[in-house]
């Protein structure tokens, strides 16, 4: 066992980006879900943002065009869902599981050219002195601006459904959509504009992804993410916060297994292969003691006629 | 009466007739653990599925499916394959060995055969390359290259395929260089580019400056193309796209003679249940070219070992060797048989860390 081989400051940093693709993909799902629709789809839009991102990238040469179409990928594809759920009124769970096969199947199609290539980097941000302070420098101030993105976006998405009208209006949607037609939103508007942005954000987690965290463009790269994501929105009681502490969670404890096994720890590998699963959910189940429940509609068909 | 046992045994014919049809086509199936453009295993195994229509044009059909998870759901696609009329399923990954056998006894009629495996029955084989015999020359190559004598293994899952490959890496490593160590992780899955990519990135964190993998996507390649100087090894598949740098050399399956020849069996009636295990000298495993990174002289004595272990002169386990606990494995001048290899649940002595059980 060498303990000292883990170096503390790489390793958070490590986990900041390994858990960024996760914070897009289930903060995007949590709005989603706000609104009353539960959108399986998840991993499907993840990797077709991802290979959306990967081909924009470079053919373009710019990193940061390849995360706008990622994300403009991941929102078209979400489209199809809305079209289906919301205008068809089709079966939500069912839906979601054909978008996440369909996602699959077109991103490998997208693909097949981009195999082997390798994608424009996205420098980090220049912090000037601020990267030089020891210890909280490098772990801090050593990324990309997705990865400060992503953070700004879970505080965004707090504030927004806390503090302001359109926050109320979603949230009204998804605890009863009758009650919120009644008072004259439009509920189906509303949820598919929930659904663009949770695609969209799907799309750039799967991006960071292809562009970041490998980089490269591999099929089926995401390997299942996005169900995380599905299930950290639950245990996370919807609560933007919690979501964000428990893909850090996930994050780092994935990291510090990785890390661990190199290190030559003696705990069975079985045991830390698990641990990232079975401590976030310990710790958001606990946190999720006070009662918050799902959204009253979520998941439920909406007709006006209703 | 006899107008109705004339129109059965037409109606039988008939039947008979579309079956005879319908059976001049011999159908193969193939069962992927990863998608077909992972790059690695699963896409080889595909190039030898395309290999099979090539060879055999019309008279051959094949389907496959790709990301089937080990166990339970592969034995509901296997089901689905032999109901569809399969006569000659391969199933791709050690995890389909109990499911392979599990169905294969249901349709005694379809030939079943799986890679890695080492359980049989009469419908059912089982094939292997003798992958080992690549990583004693990756193991050489790192060992002569490696700078802060850490090497990383990435590992799958602890199963003896992937022992054996640790060990023989790791014999060849120390040959050349005692003061060699392994750090491996296990990242428990074939097929995760995200976890395969972290797992090397903490590999080269904590000062390896080899990554060797088992898993089956190009992203540890990745990582250490953008970690700069560190060298990989392609596996199952060449990776030639990240050399010569950081691939330095790879371990390429071949699959295609094999599944031509078993499909061939299958049409002339003549399959039988084996157990193939061919190595360097039959083709079915290939060493990738050794690019200019790796010094003139480690190239060369790279690739001598390939010469030896392919005319059968060395074998890749060859005493005196101890197990990790010091005991005895093999004396001095022995070598390894078939069975304690296929079996192998040990690290030979130096390793250092244990085997998940």
């Amino acid at each position: 066992m060498d303990l000292s081989a883990i170096n503390p400051i790489l390793f958070i940093a490590g986990f900041l980006v390994a858990a960024t693709p996760l914070i897009f993909a289930a903060i995007g799902e949590l709005v989603v879900e706000k609104s009353g629709v539960l959108n399986l789809g998840v991993e499907g839009m993840m990797i077709t943002g991802a290979i959306c991102g990967f081909a924009t990238a470079v053919e373009t040469g710019s990193p940061m065009l390849g995360f706008v179409a990622a994300a403009v990928g991941g929102a078209a594809l979400s489209l199809l869902f809305a079209f289906l759920t919301q205008i068809t009124l089709a079966n939500q769970v069912a839906s979601g599981l054909a978008l996440t096969l369909f996602g699959l199947g077109l991103s490998a199609l997208l693909g097949q050219s981009y195999v082997g290539i390798k994608p424009p980097r996205l420098g980090d941000i220049n912090f000037g002195p601020l990267a030089d302070i020891p210890v909280i420098g490098p772990i801090l101030f050593t990324h990309d601006i997705i990865l400060y993105l992503g953070i700004a976006l879970v505080a965004g998405v707090w504030a927004v459904l806390k503090f302001t009208r359109a926050g109320l209006i979603l949230r009204a949607v998804g605890e009863s959509h009758d009650a919120a037609h009644a008072l004259g939103y439009k509920v189906v508007r509303i949820r598919t504009l929930a659904i663009m942005f949770g695609g969209a954000c799907a799309g750039i987690g799967g991006a960071y992804i292809s562009l970041i965290r490998v980089p490269q463009w591999t099929e089926g790269m995401t390997a299942g993410v996005g169900w995380i994501a599905l299930a950290l929105v639950v245990f996370a009681s919807w609560k933007p916060w919690r979501l964000l502490l428990g893909a850090y969670l996930f994050g780092g404890i994935t990291q510090l297994q990785l890390n661990l096994q190199g290190a030559g720890v003696a705990i069975p590998v079985e045991y830390l292969a698990m641990s990232p699963y079975v401590i976030t959910i310990i710790v958001l189940v606990i946190l999720s003691a006070d009662k918050s429940a799902a959204p009253a509609s979520l998941g439920r068909t909406f007709h006006a006629s209703h | 009466m006899k107008l109705s046992a004339l129109l059965t045994s037409a109606a039988l014919a008939l039947g008979l007739a579309t079956a005879a049809a319908a059976d001049d086509k011999t159908k193969v199936g193939f069962v992927y653990v990863g998608p077909v453009g992972d790059g690695g295993w699963t896409y080889e195994h595909n190039k030898g599925r395309l290999a099979v229509e090539e060879e055999f044009g019309d008279k051959v059909e094949t389907v496959f499916v790709e990301n089937v998870a080990e166990g339970p759901d592969s034995e509901r696609v296997m089901t689905q394959m032999a109901l569809d009329g399969a006569d000659l399923i391969f199933t791709t990954s050690f995890g389909y060995m109990d499911p392979t056998i599990n169905v294969a006894k249901k349709f005694p009629k379809v030939k079943f055969e799986h890679a890695t495996g080492y359980k049989r029955a009469d419908n059912v084989s089982t094939y292997s390359a003798r992958f080992y015999e690549g990583r004693a020359i990756q193991g050489h190559i790192a060992g002569s290259m490696t700078e802060s004598n850490i090497i990383g293994y990435i590992g799958s899952y602890p199963i003896p395929e992937v022992i054996r490959g640790i060990n023989s890496a790791f014999i060849h490593a120390r040959k050349v260089n005692p003061d060699v160590q392994f750090k491996i992780v296990w990242a428990y899955t074939w097929f995760d580019p995200a976890k395969e990519a972290d797992a090397a990135k903490v590999l080269i964190e904590q000062g390896a400056d080899v990554i060797l993998q088992h898993t089956d996507s190009t992203a540890p390649q990745a990582a250490a193309q953008e970690a700069g100087n560190v060298i990989t090894f392609g596996q199952a598949s060449d990776m030639g796209q990240y050399a010569p740098h950081p691939r330095v050399s790879s371990i390429i399956d071949d699959w295609a003679p094999y599944y031509i020849a078993r499909t061939k069996a299958v049409m002339d009636g003549t399959w039988e249940s084996t157990d193939t295990w061919d190595g360097i000298g039959a083709g079915m495993v290939g060493i990738g070219e050794i690019s200019d990174a790796v010094p003139a002289k480690v190239k060369e004595e790279a690739l001598a070992l390939k010469a030896a272990l392919a005319d059968g002169s060395y074998h890749a386990f060859t005493g005196p060797l101890n197990k990790q606990d010091g005991s005895a494995f093999l004396a001095d001048g022995a070598t390894a048989d078939d069975g304690t290899l296929a079996g192998m649940n040990f690290y030979v002595e130096g390793i250092e860390g244990t085997i998940p059980q």
